[in-house]
This record gives structure tokens, C-alpha cells and sequence, in this order.
């Protein structure tokens, strides 16, 4: 597995070296937290239901995870043509510890810009009731980073320029984010909605996120991991098979 | 001698358009065999299949014994690649990407450290090591990219369109490299270029790929001799005609004319 641990470090010294792609991907969930959080904060506030920045905050930092997940996952169509994976992909490695390698790596850092989302969030106001669970968070926030990278990297493997990103942004990312629990309540949903966002998986990471924080958990902390762990082995088999039958 | 490149009745078709069409032809240890034709004539789809990236439909390869379909990893073991398009990590300095690639191919380490030294002593970029891929001239990178293609120590080089877009010196010196590498360490070198002039220097043999095809192979004097050419342009154009190629742009081509405009000639 020597392999697979220098592409993930690979991962990491690319991130930690790359300022400007670090803080713009920050750019986006900042805006979310801000006009969201202090703009709807009054009404929802008067509609009886609570704090809504304390609401809001663990659905912008999954938007932070989730948006670099996909964008590692998708850079495998850039990469394979002008860049470094194609060395790869002429190794004498195997593809399944390439993409283990590759996919760890851009989860975690996925799950450190969620990090530094949160570490913003707390800045803004928002409060965590229940330290000793934040381990849980953790380990939510990365799974959903893996799952994610998975499937940018199942997409990246498919496609054959970057002609269908736009495509995939509007018609799989941004409704995986917006048909979810993240903006919104689950609670008096009509009924087509609430059945799209019980549907998505990213719904059942997010109310695990929140408990993990120290809100009430809507599904049981068990199903949300079940749900989620076996969405992450599911996608990360198939992102692994399609990656696999790359050609150039 | 024997061969250590073997390939009979090569094809392979996209969507019915056949780009490779029963190519044969052997490479002996340690000679340099150089792929001309025009745009569009199946060379680089040729090194794709030698090289395990692309499967053929039909047709069996030899690279040092092995089938790169049934055995890649020990195809992989065997040779060292310059692509056509960059594949460095730009983010890392240039003895990251030399140390990454030794750990991929299981180089063991004090051995990598002083094979990466030589290398990169070799092509003149020791001085520039803890530098930042991104920093280098194109042709700093098309030397390093060498360098790294021969830390595993193969026996077979190939070489996609190794000096297109580089200026006359740093192409001399690439050259005068890989002969030498072929004189005195025995590497059997295989490479495509546009440049006759190339070709005719630096390499023993030539196959000119038309179509799929190849319509001629031999040294440059039989070449020569065949077509009644004075240089192996004029047996070039005997041979392919003078037919300017219009083949459909492929995705690989929109994505590096997008790169050519984001980011500027390598």
C-alpha cells in the first residue's frame, strides 16, 4: 500500500500548497452562511422554529465538503489527459490502490476545508452543545467526503471532456444539496419534496452532523451511518470499477 | 539479437473508424526505431496499445516477453514513457515527482536516491530540484519527464512527439540523450515525431504510418533508395503524398486547445 499513502500525501501537499484554491472554495459556503443565516434568521426566528444560524451552520459545512469532494473526483477527466494521473495509469501498480490512494487523499481534503467551514461557522455565531460527540462529527463529515469523491471520480472517469461538468453541477450536485435537509427543515415538507430530500442520502449525513453537534437526530444516529457507510462502500466500488476501465 | 518489441497484425477501431489497421513490425535491443506520418495516422494509438493504456481488438504485442494485455504490470516494469501531453505534477518540485515515481515503481530507496541524483544531474536540472514544477520552461519539463522515465532503469523508452515546441538547442540535447542511451546502455528506444530531420539523425530504422498502415519500413538509405528520394522528407511525401490531413478534432483535442487557452503553450 505504498503507493496508495504517497498519492494521498500527494493530496495533501497539493492543498496545503495551493492558498488561492483553498480560500475560494471557502468563498462560496461563507456567502451561504451569511446572507442565509442572518437574512432568513428573523423569519424563522418568528415562525417559532429557532435559531436558524445554529440550523444552518452543519448544512454550509457539508456544502464546503461536499463541493471540493466533487470537484477532486471530477479533475480525474483534466488530469488524465494533461497531467500527472496518467503517469499513473502506466505504473506497475494496481489501478484498485491508485484510486484508494487518490480518493483518501481528496476526502481528507475535503473533510479539512469542512473543518476550517466549521472553525468559520463558530466565528458567526454558531454553538456546539455537545463537545464530546465532535469524534462523530468527524467521522460523518469524512464519510460524506468519501462518498462524494467517489462519485465525482465515477463521473471523471466517464466522461470525456469537460463538456458535461455543467451538466453534472445542475442536475446531480446542486439538487443532492438543495432536494436536502441542509437550508431547510424536514418538519411540514409537501409531500413530493419530502420524499425527495427523505430520499437523499446526503439528508441522513446531515442529521448525523447535527446530533453529532447536539441537536435531535431525526432517523437514529444507527441509520445514519448505516445508510451512510453502505452509500460509501456502494459508490466507492463503483467509482473503483469505472476507474479501472480507464482508457486514454 | 533478439527482438524486444514484437507486433503482428495490430488493429483497433473507434466507432467503426479503423485508426490502427494490421500493423506489424519488431524492434531489436537497443536500437532506435522511429513512428512517422501525418496527423491522424494512428502512432500515438499504436504506443497507447504497447503500452498498456489502450486494448487492441485484435492482434498480439511482445514488449520484453510479455503480452501488455494479459501482463501489464510486467510491461509496465519493462519501459519508460514521454507522453505527448505533459504529465508532471506541476504543484510539486522536481525531485517530488522523481522521488513519487520511484516509490510507484517499488525502486528501493537508497538506490532511488542516487539514481534520482544522476538523472537529474544528467539532464541538468540538479541545481533546480527543490524548484516548483510549474516554474519550469517547457523544455526544462520535457527533460525532467525524461529523467523520471528512466529511474526505474527500463529497457524500452518510448517517446510520443518528445521535442514539438521545443527551440533547436534543447532538442539537440535531447537527442544527443537518448543516443547515447541507446549506444551506451543498451535502452531500445521507440519515438513518433513530425520532424524529418529528427528522424533522419537520430534514428537506425523507420516505419512511416499512413492510415493506419505502414507503408514503408527500413533504414533511411533503403528508404531513400526505394522511393529514389534525395532526403527522407521527399521519401516522405513519395510515400504519403501531399494531401493535407483534416481528422475530426477528438475530445483529447478540445480539452488541449481549453488548456492551450487557459494556460498558455507548455
Amino acid at each position: 500500500m505504498k503507493a496508495a499513502a504517497i498519492l494521498w500525501l500527494r493530496q495533501l501537499k497539493r492543498y496545503s500548497r495551493s492558498r488561492a484554491r483553498m480560500v475560494g472554495a471557502l468563498g462560496q459556503p461563507i456567502l451561504f452562511l451569511i446572507s442565509l443565516g442572518f437574512g432568513l434568521g428573523p423569519t424563522f426566528a418568528r415562525a417559532g422554529a429557532g435559531d436558524y444560524l445554529q440550523f444552518l451552520a452543519p448544512g454550509v459545512i457539508v456544502m464546503g465538503i461536499l463541493f471540493t469532494a466533487v470537484f477532486s473526483g471530477i479533475e480525474v477527466i483534466w488530469d488524465r489527459q494533461f497531467g500527472f494521473l496518467k503517469e499513473t495509469l502506466v505504473a506497475p501498480v494496481s489501478r484498485l490502490e491508485i484510486v484508494l490512494g487518490r480518493t483518501l487523499g481528496a476526502a481528507t481534503v475535503a473533510l479539512i476545508q469542512g473543518v476550517v467551514v466549521f472553525f468559520i461557522c463558530l466565528l458567526a455565531g454558531f454553538r456546539v452543545t455537545a463537545a464530546p460527540l465532535l469524534p462523530l462529527a468527524l467521522i460523518f463529515m469524512f464519510l460524506i467526503a468519501l462518498v462524494f469523491t467517489a462519485i465525482g471520480t465515477a463521473i471523471g472517469s466517464v466522461l470525456q471532456d469537460m463538456q458535461g461538468f455543467p451538466l453534472i453541477m445542475n442536475f446531480i450536485v446542486l439538487p443532492l444539496f438543495f432536494f436536502s435537509n441542509a437550508l431547510y427543515p424536514l418538519r411540514g415538507l409537501p409531500g413530493p419534496l419530502a420524499a425527495a430530500v427523505r430520499f437523499n442520502p446526503l439528508t441522513y449525513g446531515l442529521d448525523g452532523v447535527r446530533s453529532a453537534f447536539g441537536r435531535a437526530s431525526q432517523f437514529g444516529v444507527t441509520t445514519d451511518l448505516a445508510v451512510l457507510g453502505g452509500l460509501a462502500a456502494v459508490v466507492l466500488a463503483l467509482g473503483s470499477y469505472l476507474f479501472s476501465r480507464i482508457e486514454l | 539479437m533478439s527482438a524486444v518489441i514484437e507486433v503482428r497484425d495490430l488493429v483497433r477501431t473507434f466507432d467503426g473508424f479503423i485508426a490502427v489497421d494490421h500493423i506489424s513490425f519488431a524492434v531489436e535491443a537497443g536500437r532506435i526505431f522511429a513512428f512517422l506520418g501525418p496527423n491522424g495516422a494512428g502512432k500515438t494509438t499504436t504506443i497507447k496499445m504497447l503500452t498498456t493504456v489502450l486494448a487492441p481488438n485484435s492482434g498480439t504485442i511482445r514488449i520484453a516477453g510479455h503480452d501488455p494485455v494479459r501482463e501489464p504490470r510486467l510491461v509496465r516494469r519493462a519501459f519508460g514513457i514521454v507522453f505527448q501531453d505533459p504529465s508532471l505534477d506541476d504543484e510539486l518540485t522536481a525531485y517530488e515527482n522523481m522521488e513519487l515515481h520511484g516509490v510507484l515503481y517499488g525502486v528501493p530507496r537508497a538506490e532511488r536516491k542516487a539514481r534520482i541524483a544522476a538523472l537529474l544531474n544528467f539532464v541538468e536540472l540538479w541545481e533546480r530540484r527543490d524548484d516548483y514544477v510549474k516554474r519550469f520552461s517547457g523544455g526544462m519539463k520535457r527533460r525532467l519527464e525524461i529523467a523520471r522515465a528512466l529511474l526505474h532503469q527500463p529497457q524500452i523508452l518510448f517517446l510520443d512527439e518528445p521535442t514539438s515546441g521545443l527551440d533547436p538547442q534543447t532538442r539537440n540535447h535531447i537527442w544527443s540523450f537518448v543516443r547515447s542511451l541507446s549506444r551506451e546502455e543498451n535502452v531500445t528506444v521507440l519515438f513518433t515525431t513530425h520532424y524529418m530531420d529528427e528522424a533522419e539523425r537520430v534514428a537506425d530504422e523507420i516505419a512511416i504510418v499512413d492510415h493506419g498502415r505502414i507503408v514503408a519500413e527500413g533504414t533511411i538509405p533503403a528508404l531513400k533508395r526505394r522511393t529514389g528520394a534525395h532526403s527522407l522528407e521527399e521519401a516522405f511525401i513519395a510515400l504519403t503524398g501531399r494531401d493535407i490531413r483534416e481528422d475530426e478534432a477528438a475530445p483529447q483535442d478540445r480539452l488541449r486547445v481549453m488548456r492551450q487557452v487557459w494556460r498558455g503553450r507548455r
